[in-house]
């Protein structure tokens, strides 16, 4: 079975929600405080890169312009904040606002509206053609955003304080990590019935073969747009809590680099696996994090790691730890169930894809 | 004369400066088993293709009962009626072979904007893909990944979801091919008990099987059909038996 | 209307740059399906061991070989050491992994040159301006360019369509399995594509020293912009990227030249300056949208 196999891990999952809620506790009772920030961090890119994981991974749709889905949320947020602050109405009507009730869902709203036209136009190719046209539209709202000098050009805008929640202290770092938590958890139930679903179904079909797909009466382009406007929102939706979580959005958030950094993210943790992307994120920060406390090059290290990881490891990490726990000595310590549960996880798609090819040669 | 379930007139496919499809005409009636042969390369692949629109012909047209299919897409096509198996097989390998069967299912039962029931837990799915490899040599193989299937076992498992999209006509391209005795005869079997639920072209070089099952046969060579008619017939006529089937009588 | 054709001069200098990048770009995917973002490295590679040398040595023209042999080198060394292993795999994985080489060379090159941008003098003969028309003078390096670049394109179509690696480039372009099948060196081929691929992105680095400046991230700047020039030609198309390149670098030019201008009129200067300067940046996205919604695969690709 193809299905999703981690929820049906409770005690795994349980175990790291448990200490998810704990860890501000824990961080500041040794002294760590930074940690709190890092995993407000980690949680955010972790939408953003399963956001990005739905279209790539199981659609097997590479997309290299998501930052832009992102940048817009972080805009939704900034702009909404400014016309708030300065207590005039966007294209005078639309006032501003500092809900962050009504601001993410602005976000998700505006950020799937320009993926669907994003998508539309590039959906009508595929392959690299596929990669370079979003690869050019972020780019080209790269540029947009630069060029609006009333919402701060290339500086960017500030947002004076996080928004605000009814009920809650949005100026403790503490409240903010909590939100976020939730808001993941969320996400992340809610990925999990997509990617189970009768859409995900298709959807992962599609990866498989959409000439299998069309011969049993699915057509492809409208499911394909569906996963790119709702892996677009995903990313609307950590953009706009990124954009809370630092006050400030600039064009940075929706450079080219910023794409490539989810794409790394989502590797790293392993393509097409529901937490993978999570866990991506997690492993890149923290690598980004120490690695740019010891040397000022850290990105020459990045780079050769992500070469390493690409061209050495099959699945990236998650599958990396599974494949050393699934050694001949380690074989007798796992039930057979779990050892079949592996078996799904270790085959990346590149390995599945030379079965088929090997398969149609037969 | 009642009107054939396919009916492809003057059909044209031009590849650079080749004529892959020759102005091609057939019909296939309701009910009957219209074999296609030819030699290697005489367009029968291309042909198929064209009928499932995921090839553009160049001139000509199709329909299915009636209705024309020209300016429909594959998907449509489906829709109406029309199913296809590949002769290179085009399964889902990261699936299992019940959820290969269940996703053919799906599709036909309308669009797929669903997005929170567990499709693996949808017995609507489940059953009726059961109920279609019931009988089947994929029985017992319902939930092993197509991945680790044997090449009879794929062709089998293309043809069971060929039928649950629920054809009126299926198009099957070499279903025998790369088959061993055994399998092929238990193809034959099983094509031959589909006879009269469903109509069937059947593009094959094993002539046993042709012979066993077709009540027409067209032959197709560098993409014209040179001849058209009973399996008497065809058996007989001379152009055939000197274009395609050689004279001799390896044959039969 | 000299300023016109200046500008219109200024175009098509810009799209020869961009042809000689595109041209690399789409012969490689082309024959080898990989994608290669490193590609735009290569071209930055060039601009700096040129300016390098030009400005150690004091000498332009001892630039040029320099540029040409660290481009090529460079090259070289890639597809043996990385792109090799990308063959067949799918493009995320291509994707990555060059992304992986562009954080590399950018790191490495800060290391070796610092983040100050570097200047190349150009040589007296080319520093100067030429009338071509009456009241019209242009700056001789500039056309020094569009000339190189025109040569260029030239040479291409002669290698192309007249020798045997071009009949085995255009076959892989369309048919990778029959160039396999005719028991050809693959691998060489596929060096030497990348090589020459690779020798166009760093004339091209070396030429734009003079223009833009020498910096860290110039690679990735053209390398976008090059994309869009691809996806409207056509990906794998020569002639296609040729056109796309001179469409593209004029519709840029043009609309850098005059957008401002018309937005002046209604809106307030610096605004009109940011907003036009916004537009005009977008111009070619936009372009490439719409020759999406007419030619999904590119202009210059038949529709099968």
């Amino acid at each position: 079975m193809n299905s999703e196999t981690s929820f049906k891990r409770p005690a795994l999952l349980a175990a790291v929600l448990i200490v998810l809620i704990a860890l501000p506790t824990i961080a500041d009772a040794t002294g760590y405080s930074a940690l709190t920030s890092l995993a407000t961090r980690i949680l955010i890119y972790g939408i953003a890169a399963a956001s990005l994981n739905l279209v790539l991974g199981y659609g097997g749709l590479v997309s290299f312009g998501h930052a832009a889905f992102f940048g817009i949320g972080g805009y939704v947020v900034g702009i909404l904040y400014q016309h708030y602050s300065l207590e005039e109405p966007l294209f005078g009507f639309i006032p501003g606002t500092n809900q962050m009730l009504i601001t993410l869902p602005a976000a998700i709203l505006i950020s799937g509206l320009a993926a669907a036209a994003i998508g539309a136009l590039s959906l009508r190719t595929g392959g690299v053609q596929f990669i370079m046209i979003t690869l050019a539209f972020a780019q080209m709202l790269f540029f947009l955003f630069v060029s609006l000098k009333t919402y701060g050009g290339d500086d960017g805008l500030i947002i004076r304080r996080t928004n605000e929640l009814p009920g809650l202290n949005m100026r403790d770092k503490h409240t903010v990590y909590y939100v976020c938590l939730v808001i993941t958890a969320a996400f992340f139930a809610l990925l999990w019935r997509i990617v189970n679903s009768r859409f995900g179904n298709v959807l992962v079909g599609l990866r498989q073969s959409e000439k299998r797909m069309a011969a049993i009466g699915l057509p492809a382009y409208r499911y394909r747009l569906m996963a790119f406007i709702i892996s677009g929102m995903g990313c609307g939706l950590a953009g706009a809590l990124m954009a809370n979580f630092l006050r400030f959005a600039s064009p940075d958030m929706m450079h080219w680099t910023k794409s490539g950094e989810l794409m790394v993210m989502v590797i790293l943790g392993g393509v097409g696996t529901l937490f993978g992307p999570l866990i991506g994120a997690a492993v890149f920060i923290v690598l980004e994090t120490t690695l740019a406390s010891w040397t000022e090059n850290w990105q020459l290290a990045l780079g050769f790691i992500l070469l390493f990881v690409v061209l050495y490891t099959h699945g990236g990490v998650q599958a990396l730890v599974l494949r050393l726990a699934h050694r001949p000595e380690n074989r007798n310590r796992f039930s057979e169930s779990t050892m079949r549960r592996f078996k799904v996880l270790e085959r990346p798609l590149r390995v599945r894809k030379d079965a088929r090819r090997s398969n149609g040669k037969r | 004369m009642t009107q054939p379930i396919l009916n492809v007139r003057g059909l044209v496919k031009r590849f650079g400066g080749l004529l892959a499809t020759d102005h091609v005409d057939l019909t296939v009636q309701p009910g009957e088993i219209h074999a296609l042969i030819g030699p290697n390369g005489a367009g029968k692949t291309t042909l198929i293709s064209q009928l499932m629109g995921e090839l553009k012909p160049n001139e000509g047209t199709v329909e299915l009962a009636g209705q024309s299919l020209d300016a429909l897409p594959t998907a449509q096509r489906v829709g109406l009626g029309l199913a296809r198996t590949f002769q290179i097989t085009c399964l889902l390998p990261d699936y299992t072979v019940i959820d290969n069967v269940a996703l053919a299912v799906q599709v036909r039962q309308g669009h797929s904007f669903r997005f929170w029931k567990n499709v693996r837990a949808d017995h609507s799915l489940r059953d009726e893909a059961s109920t279609l490899l019931t009988g089947t040599g994929l029985e017992p193989r319902a939930n092993e990944l197509v991945a680790n299937l044997s090449h009879g076992e794929q062709k089998q498992l293309e043809l069971t979801i060929a039928l649950a999209t629920q054809p009126r006509l299926l198009l099957l391209d070499e279903p025998m091919a790369g088959l061993g005795h055994v399998e092929s005869q238990q193809m034959i079997e099983t094509l031959r008990g589909l006879k009269n639920q469903v109509s069937m072209l059947l593009v094959e070089h094993d002539m046993d099987a042709v012979f066993a099952l077709a009540d027409r046969i067209s032959v197709l060579v560098y993409g014209r059909v040179i001849a058209s008619g009973s399996v008497d017939e065809i058996r007989q006529n001379p152009e055939v038996r000197t274009a395609y089937l050689g004279e001799g009588d390896e044959l039969c | 209307m000299t300023l016109f054709l200046e500008q219109l001069l200024n175009g098509v200098q810009f799209g020869v740059m961009l042809f000689l990048m595109a041209a690399g770009l789409t012969l490689i995917f082309g024959i080898m399906g990989v994608i290669n973002l490193a590609h735009g490295s290569i071209y930055m590679i060039g601009a700096y061991a040129g300016t390098f040398v030009a400005t150690e040595t004091g000498s332009f023209w001892l630039g040029i070989p320099a540029a040409l042999a660290a481009a090529a080198l460079a090259g070289v060394v890639i597809e043996f050491l990385v792109v090799r292993r990308l063959y067949g795999r799918d493009h995320l994985d291509q994707v990555l992994a060059t992304f992986g080489l562009i954080l590399i060379f950018n790191q490495a090159v800060t290391m070796l040159f610092g983040r100050q941008p570097l200047f190349v003098q150009m040589p007296s003969i080319l520093d100067g301006s030429v009338e071509l028309l009456p009241g019209l003078s242009y700056p001789i390096y500039r056309l020094t360019i569009i000339l190189v670049g025109l040569l260029v394109a030239f040479g291409l179509y002669l290698l192309i369509n007249r020798t045997r690696i071009g009949m085995l480039v255009r076959a892989g372009s369309t048919n990778r399995e029959m160039v396999r099948a005719l028991g050809v060196d693959v691998r060489l081929l596929y060096t030497l594509v990348f090589g020459l691929g690779a020798l166009l992105a760093g004339l091209a680095g070396f030429m734009a020293g003079p223009i833009l400046a020498v910096q860290i991230g110039m690679g990735e700047q053209i390398l976008i912009t090059t994309f869009v020039v691809v996806v409207i030609g056509g990906v794998g198309s020569i002639r296609g990227a040729f056109f796309a390149s001179l469409i593209l670098g004029i519709v840029d030019t043009g609309l850098r030249a005059y957008l401002p201008g018309l937005l002046r009129q209604v809106m307030v200067g610096p605004e009109a300056d940011a907003l036009g300067a916004g537009i005009s940046s977008m111009g070619i996205y936009l372009l490439m949208a719409i020759v999406l919604l007419i030619r999904p695969k590119g202009l210059f690709i038949r529709n099968s």
